[in-house]
C-alpha cells in the first residue's frame, strides 16, 4: 500500500505541467460531453413523448385519472400558495409604496405581479414539488419493480399509457389552477387592503379591474401551460430512466423536482422577454 | 431435441455488451414448438438478460433471434407490439400494476393489448384466477393486499390470460417457501400444457427444473455450454452442470469466480 503511494507521488511529481493542464480541459470536455448527451437523450425523449400524445390508442382512463390528480389534488396547495402571497404582497407595497405616497396603486401591483409571474411561478413551483415528485417517484417505481416491462409484454406502449396522459393533463390543467390562483391571489391583496389597509373595495376593484389588460393575465395561463409540460416532461423522464433500487428512486424524485424547478424558472425569463418585450 | 420438432423460438450468435461487460457472447439456442425448456446457470450469467433480448425490452448488439422463422431483431415498434401478442411473461417479482385491482391486472392485456371488450374481458380474468387456485373475491383486491405466493398466481394468471403461443417464466419460484414454490411449478405445468403454448424459463431452482423442464440448458460465461432432455440432467457428463445440479462450492464454476 505504502510502496504503492509513494509510485502515485513519483508519478505526480514527474509529469509535465502541460499535462496537468490537459487533465483540466480534458476534465471540462467531459463535463461539457455528457451535458450535451444529456440534453439529446431528454430532447429524443420529448420528442417521442409529444408524438404519443397525437397517435392512438389513447388510454381516456388514465388521463381523467392525471387530470384529477394533477388539477383538482393541487387545487388546495396552489390556492394556499396564491392567497398568501397576494395577502403579503399588498402589505409589502403599502408599507414600501408609502415612502413615496403611491399607496394608491397597491391594487395594480397586486394584479399584475399577480397575475403575469406570482401565480404562474408559485403554481408552477409548488406543482413541481408535488406532482412531479409524484410523477416520478410513482415511474421510477415501475421501472424498478419490472412493471415498465411489464407493459411492454402486455402489447401497450407505456409512452402512451403512461407519460401521454400525465404530459396533457399537466399541460392543461396547470393553466387552469394559475387562472384560479389569479382570483384567489387578487383576492388575498383585496383581503388585506379593504381589512387591513383601510381601501375601500370599490376603489380597489375599480383599480384591479382599470389595470388590467387581457395580455397580463393571457401571459401567465400560457407560461402555466410551459411549465405544466415542464413539470410531467422532467418527471416521466427521470422516473423513466432511473436507476434501480431505492436510491435509484430517491434519486429520480430529487433530480425531477430540481431540475424542473430551474427550467420553470429559466422559461419563466425567456417567456417574460417574449411577450413583453 | 429430435429433427421433426418445429423450431418456435431460435437465437442464433446472440451477444449483448453493456458498456466492456459481456453479457452474452455469440449465444445460440432453440426451444421446440410446443415444448418447455428451462435455461439454468448462475446469478450474472445472462439468463435476464438473453428473455429480455428474446422479449424485445433489450435490443441484442449482434445475431439474430426467430420466433417462428420471422427475425425479431430490429423490428419496427408498432410491428413489436403486435409480435408481443404472441408472449406471455410471468416476473420474478410478479410485476403486477400497484394501482390497478387483481382482476384489472389480469384483463390489462386482454383490453389493451387485444381491444377486448371490458365486460368479456373481466369474465376471462376471473376464470383464470380461479384456475390458478385464487377465491374469486381476490378479484377485487389490490396487489399489496396479497401475499408474495398470491401474487405469483396473480402474475401466472396475466401471462396466460390472452392463451399466447410463448410463454416466459423468469425465476419462478423465488422467495417462494418449498411448498408453495411446488404449487406454482404445479400450476405452470398445467397452464402451458393446457395451453399447448412453448415455455422458456429461467430459474436456479432446480426442483421447478426438474417438474417443468423438456429441456434444459445450462449458460455460463453468456454462452449455452450444455443442452439436453431433462432426462439427461443427471449424466450430463459436464462438470459445470455437475457442479451446478448439485449445489457444490468447489468445482469449475468456483475456481473461475476466485
Amino acid at each position: 500500500m505504502t510502496t504503492q503511494a509513494t509510485d502515485n507521488t513519483q508519478e505526480r511529481a514527474s509529469r509535465n505541467p502541460l499535462d496537468f493542464l490537459l487533465d483540466f480541459f480534458a476534465s471540462i470536455g467531459g463535463g461539457i460531453l455528457g451535458f450535451l448527451a444529456a440534453t439529446g437523450r431528454l430532447a429524443d425523449f420529448t420528442g417521442r413523448s409529444v408524438k404519443h400524445c397525437f397517435t392512438p390508442p389513447f388510454f381516456p382512463s388514465q388521463l381523467l385519472r392525471q387530470l384529477i390528480d394533477i388539477g383538482y389534488y393541487s387545487l388546495p396547495v396552489v390556492g394556499m400558495t396564491t392567497l398568501f402571497t397576494g395577502m403579503v404582497l399588498a402589505l409589502q407595497s403599502y408599507t414600501g409604496f408609502a415612502r413615496f405616497n403611491a399607496e394608491g396603486a397597491i391594487a395594480g401591483v397586486v394584479v399584475l405581479s399577480v397575475t403575469r409571474e406570482l401565480a404562474p411561478v408559485l403554481a408552477g413551483l409548488m406543482v413541481a414539488g408535488r406532482v412531479g415528485a409524484a410523477i416520478a417517484a410513482e415511474i421510477a417505481t415501475m421501472r424498478v419493480t419490472e412493471q415498465i416491462d411489464a407493459l411492454r409484454t402486455l402489447s401497450v406502449n407505456p409512452f402512451k399509457y403512461l407519460i401521454a396522459p400525465r404530459l396533457i393533463a399537466a399541460t392543461l390543467m396547470l393553466p387552469l389552477l394559475v387562472f384560479v390562483g389569479d382570483i384567489i391571489g387578487i383576492f388575498g391583496g383585496y383581503i388585506v387592503s379593504v381589512y387591513s389597509l383601510g381601501f375601500s373595495p370599490e376603489g380597489f376593484l375599480t383599480q384591479a379591474w382599470d389595470v388590467m389588460e387581457y395580455m397580463d393575465v393571457m401571459s401567465g395561463i400560457l407560461k402555466a401551460a410551459a411549465f405544466g409540460f415542464i413539470v410531467a416532461i422532467m418527471g416521466c423522464y427521470h422516473g423513466f430512466n432511473s436507476a434501480r433500487g431505492a436510491q435509484g428512486v430517491g434519486a429520480a424524485t430529487t433530480n425531477a423536482v430540481v431540475s424542473s424547478s430551474i427550467l420553470i424558472l429559466i422559461f419563466n425569463y425567456l417567456l417574460t422577454q417574449i411577450f413583453f418585450s | 431435441m429430435s429433427e421433426a420438432e418445429q423450431i418456435k423460438i431460435d437465437l442464433r450468435g446472440v451477444s449483448k455488451s453493456f458498456g466492456k461487460v459481456c453479457v452474452l457472447d455469440n449465444l445460440d439456442l432453440s426451444v421446440p414448438k410446443g415444448k418447455s425448456l428451462v435455461v439454468i446457470g448462475g446469478s450474472g450469467t445472462g439468463k435476464s438478460v438473453m428473455i429480455k433480448c428474446i422479449l424485445g425490452l433489450l435490443a441484442p448488439d449482434a445475431g439474430s433471434i426467430l420466433i417462428d422463422g420471422q427475425e425479431s431483431v430490429g423490428r419496427n415498434p408498432n410491428v413489436r407490439i403486435e409480435f408481443m401478442k404472441k408472449f406471455g411473461m410471468l416476473f420474478q417479482g410478479a410485476a403486477l400494476f400497484d394501482s390497478l385491482k387483481i382482476w384489472e391486472n389480469v384483463a390489462f392485456g386482454l383490453v389493451h393489448g387485444h381491444g377486448m371488450d371490458k365486460k368479456e374481458a373481466r369474465e376471462i380474468a376471473i376464470q383464470k384466477i380461479m384456475a390458478v387456485g385464487l377465491k374469486v373475491d381476490v378479484a377485487n383486491l389490490y396487489p399489496a393486499e396479497l401475499s408474495g405466493g398470491m401474487q405469483k398466481r396473480v402474475g401466472l394468471a396475466r401471462a396466460v390470460a390472452a392463451s399466447p403461443e410463448i410463454i416466459f417464466f423468469d425465476e419462478p419460484t423465488t422467495g417462494l417457501d418449498p411448498i408453495m414454490a411446488d404449487v406454482i411449478n404445479d400450476l405452470i405445468v398445467e397452464q402451458v400444457q393446457g395451453l399447448g403454448a412453448t415455455a422458456l424459463s429461467i430459474t436456479h431452482d432446480m426442483g421447478s427444473v426438474r417438474k417443468i423442464a423438456d429441456y434444459v440448458a445450462m449458460i455460463y460465461n453468456g454462452r449455452i455450454i450444455w443442452k439436453g432432455t431433462v432426462d439427461e440432467l443427471d449424466h450430463s457428463g459436464n462438470e459445470y452442470v455437475e457442479q451446478f445440479i448439485h449445489g457444490r462450492a468447489d468445482g469449475p464454476i468456483t475456481r473461475r469466480l476466485v
